[in-house]
């Protein structure tokens, strides 16, 4: 058997494996570290497949962010798993037929002779999947570029406009309203005539 | 020698697992965010593998959108989850009944 048969093969039965763990685990923090696992394995399936530069983004992007997002609000939240739990595996016989079904039906489609593509050419030395990748996403998807760059931003305002807590009852002044104060709304001058304290009141609180 | 339909068939049985999740863990609304991610994992093998045997690499730049907006789905699906957790200390999708769909 080829190398590269052998590393597609090793690499396809870990994902798998992982993959039902996801799905299967008890403790939500095993589940995200196994879909951590996942993600890696199938980051180096992308390497066999010569998308480097995906591969990479899947590890740092995907793994990095995502998956610690992830497993912080697992951990932040305490659930109670075994109420979770219960009755988990009532829908296993629908579930099982229906996922072995969708397995076999596209395996079915996809093994066929329709899909029989000759292995692509090996690329010339100094090829670069970055560069490659950077040359179209700058100039035919550059519109999309930064459609996504607006989405980004979209869910950053929407996760903190969500997650942002306002207390009743908080001693709070607005910046706005502080700055926008005028000398004039907090000091009044008033004209009046100079004025003697006259004798007979200044004697009368000496004797009080 | 593998082909592409090992990539496709490989992608199916991730697609397969992540359904599988989903119809298991219907309570779980963690779980069922990650049986999601899941099934785009499954989508981006594919088009991964049709960039590399057609020889276009359109197919990884859809990757990289997914990927965007996977990355955006997940923060907002978290966010809600614990504004979730905040309001109704649970998070199980059976006790989301307060709309009585």
């Amino acid at each position: 058997m080829e190398f590269t048969s052998l590393v597609f093969y090793l690499f396809s039965a870990i994902l798998v494996l992982a993959g039902l763990r996801v799905i299967t685990a008890k403790n939500p923090v095993h589940a995200a570290l196994s879909l951590v696992l996942a993600f890696f394995t199938a980051g180096c399936i992308w390497m066999l497949l010569e998308a480097e530069f995906l591969a990479i983004t899947l590890v740092l992007v995907y793994i990095g962010a995502v998956m610690v997002l992830f497993l912080f609000v697992v951990m932040m939240l305490d659930i109670n798993i075994e109420e979770l739990r219960k009755g988990f595996w009532d829908n296993l016989p629908l579930a099982a037929l229906v996922a072995i079904l969708m397995v076999l039906e596209m395996g079915t489609v996809l093994s066929g002779s329709y899909f029989d593509y000759a292995a692509p050419l090996a690329k010339p030395e100094g090829y670069s999947n970055t560069k490659e990748l950077g040359m179209l996403l700058y100039t035919d998807y550059v519109y999309p570029f930064e459609l996504a760059a607006v989405v980004l931003l979209v869910a950053m305002v929407a996760a903190i406009g969500l997650t942002l807590r306002r207390r009743p009852g908080r001693k709070w002044v607005d910046p706005a309203q502080q700055i926008k104060v005028k000398r004039g709304d907090r000091i009044r001058l008033v004209s009046m005539a100079p004025q003697k304290p006259s004798a007979s009141k200044a004697d009368e609180e000496e004797e009080a | 020698m593998i082909g592409l339909s090992h990539y496709l068939v490989l992608g199916a049985i991730l697609f397969a697992i992540g359904v599988f999740g989903i119809f298991l863990n219907r309570k779980n609304v963690i779980i069922l965010l990650m049986a999601i991610e899941l099934m785009l994992l499954a989508v981006n093998m594919n088009f991964v593998a049709f960039s590399h045997y057609l020889g276009d690499t359109a197919g990884q730049i859809f990757v990289f959108f997914i990927l965007t907006v996977a990355a955006a789905e997940a923060a907002i699906g978290l966010a809600i989850l614990i504004v979730l957790f905040r309001n109704m200390r649970t998070i199980d999708v059976n006790d989301l009944d307060h709309l009585k769909g």
